[in-house]
């Protein structure tokens, strides 16, 4: 969780993967509120012309903040359980 | 700000000194607009980056203009006007085959004529049920019949909508070409209607695959295939297989295997009913008599006469004049752009103005890749692409811009989507608002970092080549294509963009020509030459690009549609057309990942005198290690040698990338036998090499295989080893002595 971009290690990067592979129905992104600083979590549709539901209360002005929030939360919706760190 | 409500686009992205630019706007919202001339110097807004710049130029264009919102109409059908030779007294037949690709997803019309004056119509069409109907009307009596069964998306069916005068019905009827055990799909149904009534004498156009007018905002535009649709003087039985292989008379049967190039449909009754077709349906796609045993439309067009029809295909938004002005005969060639802007919004539409045609030119001249621009035109990688974020081992990011393209999908798409109905994207226009041929944009694919693509990611280089106070002028990709090397004439040093990836024919004659005349080539670019594209003959500002065989690409075309439609070629890679991008720059695509990028490692070869221009004042070893695309300059997309590909006997490999992530994955076209080992890390072909040889006549190409370089260039305000190196060349390559 101290540096969520690069490298990572043969295990972790297989759980990127199943994170990462997410549909568009739901999957999660980041919009940008000010640009190169400011960002606010988002889930997309799946649909074309369907507007991206934004997710109040999940606002960054850190970038790797907003990777290990998404890693906590997909982390919870695929084992069910909070990852604890 | 608010994107998306100015929005705009230019006839013409290259125009000389002392030409009109005539601008379409669309301004939504009470606020008027005002326009401005600017140059446009170096786009990237990334805190990184050497500071956003543009400068503008005193020319008054008028304004402020008043709002007016112009609407996007997408989807495309096919027109034939009303004739007297369209009528008759009373039974009549319309029939064809269709494909129909998304039949279950409301109603959509195969053939209509209304007539708004006297509420006379004819609707043929898949109903909401997805299945066969037909509705006529004489303005007082309305007759109505459906099949009951649906039809299946993506098989083929005989259709036929009948009136029979004489015992006063309708009838709808559709037989598949192919029967599948246990599936009931041949069906016909008939109703009661009036005898002996000119229901076809409608006075109205007739239209194919959608509704020449809209009904409560809906042309109900069919996805699918139709095949050589006739109309008959006179009834049909309903259970009657095979409807197209009836005989005469027709009141029209048009050969949709005639003309495939142009947009219009050509009627071989003898009565003249042509056609035209409207927003661009693909043609040369196979129809039901495809056998497989040909797949070339220019050989054996029979087996491709169909026509695909998408809800979505856009050609040209049509948008009226908003206003245009002239350029001063003295403006100096450069990429400029006209920004539009008022309280709520600001739009630019870029376009590159060409030194005079009689006039000194400057030595260096930067080939803006145009036809690249188009290929992405408004690509929704990171809205419908779930693998992006994989693949860019980020989260992605959407700007306003992304979010105005997620909820207006009518600004059209490009070789990167899929239409709604699944099937690939085979053309793309730049007659439309594009919302990522603008500064300031913020792209997908571009690395950590800055994350600039294609118009953007070039803005490194022109505010570059601006640092540099080394003078350039401008052509672009088009102009290439049309005069060939012609248009570079005068000029020493080509400098590509960062991503020169789709190229017609003409065009890589054009360079070759460049190059073999004693012209220098700085590829500074990575995946470039790498698709081929067609532009088409009449229309202006489209291309064609089929993806055939392999390569890296968003979807496969269908089978047997490997040929250009625009004009006969065999598509899909350079390298499987022969023309390896090895031949003209010494290095090919080999890998790709949009996470990391790294720096090069000098090579051996890099001590050698003949190179010894190149890396005068630089002292490092390792070349890169820095940028503004993924943090380093070998990366995004990544060429290397290869001599089997065709780089040059006498090429020198100066530097060679290394430490690329397993995010970096091979090219599918050197993937023939998918083995484990093949990511950055493990394989050893992924790699990004610097090349540089010397041409016959004197000249000389360096290439650096790398999309993510010029975002290096442009690290630390320009001043870096990589910046140098570049400067080290351009300087040489200016230099008239030859090699």
């Amino acid at each position: 969780m101290r540096n969520p971009r690069g490298d990572a290690s043969p295990g972790l990067q297989r759980v990127l993967n199943r994170m990462r592979t997410d549909t568009t129905h739901g999957k999660y992104v980041l919009v940008v509120t000010g640009p190169h600083r400011r960002w606010i979590l988002g889930r997309m549709n799946g649909a074309r012309g369907a507007p991206v539901e934004l997710l109040p209360g999940h606002e960054f002005d850190d970038r790797l903040e907003a990777e290990r929030t998404v890693f906590r939360l997909r982390w919870r919706e695929l084992t069910g359980e909070d990852l604890g760190l | 700000m608010s994107a998306g409500t100015l929005l705009g686009y230019l006839d013409r992205w290259s125009v000389f000194p002392g030409d009109t630019v005539t601008c379409r706007v669309s301004c939504t919202g009470d606020n008027a607009y005002n326009a401005e001339l600017v140059r446009v110097i170096q786009g990237d807004t990334h805190p990184d980056a050497p500071g956003y710049s543009e400068q503008r130029v005193p020319l008054d264009p008028g304004g402020p203009f008043p709002p007016r919102t112009q609407p996007i109409e997408p989807g495309s059908m096919a027109i034939v006007d009303d004739s007297p030779r369209l009528t008759t007294p009373g039974s009549f037949s319309i029939a064809a085959a269709i494909w129909p690709t998304t039949p279950s997803r409301g109603a959509q019309t195969l053939f209509s004529r209304h007539n708004p004056d006297t509420g006379q119509s004819l609707e043929f069409f898949i109903n909401d049920s997805g299945a066969l109907a037909a509705e006529l009307s004489t303005g007082n009596v309305s007759v109505h019949v459906a099949n009951d069964c649906c039809l299946r998306a993506r098989c083929w069916y005989f259709i036929a909508m009948s009136y029979d005068a004489v015992e006063g019905c309708v009838s709808v009827s559709q037989k598949p070409l192919t029967v599948q055990a246990r599936t009931i799909d041949s069906d016909s149904r008939s109703t009661e209607a009036p005898r002996n009534a000119p229901l076809f004498n409608i006075g109205a156009p007739l239209t194919m695959a959608a509704r020449l007018r809209p009904v409560h905002g809906d042309r109900r535009h069919y996805n699918g295939r139709i095949h050589n649709p006739r109309i008959l003087g006179g009834a049909i039985d309903a259970p009657t297989p095979n409807p197209v292989a009836n005989a005469g008379p027709f009141l029209a049967a048009w050969d949709f295997s005639l003309e495939t190039p142009s947009q219009r449909i050509v009627d071989i009754s003898g009565n003249q009913m042509h056609g035209r077709l409207v927003n661009l349906p693909t043609r040369g796609v196979t129809g039901p008599d495809w056998d497989g045993s040909s797949h070339a439309w220019p050989h054996d067009a029979g087996h491709f006469a169909a026509i695909h029809f998408h809800d979505d295909d856009l050609y040209d938004a049509g948008w009226e004049e908003s206003f245009s002005f002239t350029l001063p005969e003295n403006l100096a060639s450069a990429v400029y752009a006209v920004r539009l802007h008022n309280e709520a919004d600001e739009f630019y539409m870029p376009f590159c103005v060409r030194a005079p045609r009689s006039g000194r030119k400057n030595d260096v001249v930067f080939l803006m890749p145009t036809a690249s621009y188009m290929a992405y035109a408004n690509n929704r990688i990171g809205l419908d692409v779930p693998e992006t974020e994989l693949v860019c081992g980020r989260l992605i990011e959407l700007t306003e811009q992304d979010l105005f393209m997620q909820t207006h999908p009518e600004l059209g798409l490009c070789f990167y989507d899929l239409h709604n109905d699944g099937s690939g994207v085979y053309y793309s226009s730049r007659l439309r608002p594009v919302m990522d041929l603008q500064p300031k944009f913020v792209g997908k694919l571009g690395g950590d970092g800055s994350n600039v693509w294609q118009f953007n990611a070039d803005t490194h280089i022109l505010g570059w080549l601006d640092s540099q106070g080394i003078g350039f002028d401008v052509v672009t990709d088009e102009d290439l294509h049309e005069e060939g090397a012609a248009c570079l004439d005068g000029y020493r040093v080509v400098i590509t963009g960062s991503h020169p990836e789709y190229y017609s024919a003409s065009m890589l004659d054009g360079l070759d020509g460049f190059c073999g005349s004693g012209g220098r080539l700085m590829y500074l670019g990575g995946n470039g030459f790498y698709w081929r594209i067609s532009f088409h003959p009449s229309l202006p500002g489209v291309i064609e690009c089929r993806k055939s065989e392999d390569g890296i690409r968003a979807f496969a075309p269908g089978p047997g549609e490997y040929y250009s439609s625009f004009t006969g070629e065999y598509t899909g890679l350079w390298r499987r057309n022969g023309r390896p991008p090895n031949t003209l720059t010494g290095v090919g695509m080999v890998a790709q990942g949009f996470d990391q990028s790294s720096p090069y490692f000098r090579t051996e070869a890099s001590r050698d005198p003949r190179v010894a221009f190149m890396f005068e004042g630089i002292h490092d070893e390792v070349i890169g290690e820095f940028g503004l695309s993924g943090g380093g300059a070998a990366g995004i997309e990544i060429d290397a040698a290869n001599t089997d590909l065709g780089t040059p006997p006498n090429a020198l490999v100066v530097a060679s990338s290394r430490q690329h992530s397993d995010l970096y994955l091979m090219t599918p076209e050197d993937m023939l036998d998918p083995v484990p080992g093949l990511g950055g890390t493990e394989a050893e072909i992924i790699r990004a090499d610097i090349v540089f040889f010397e041409t016959p006549r004197g000249g000389a190409v360096f290439s650096v295989g790398s999309v993510a370089w010029p975002g290096s260039m442009a690290w630390n305000g320009y001043d870096n080893p990589a910046s140098r190196l570049t400067a080290n060349v351009l300087r040489r390559f200016v230099d008239p002595q030859t090699f």
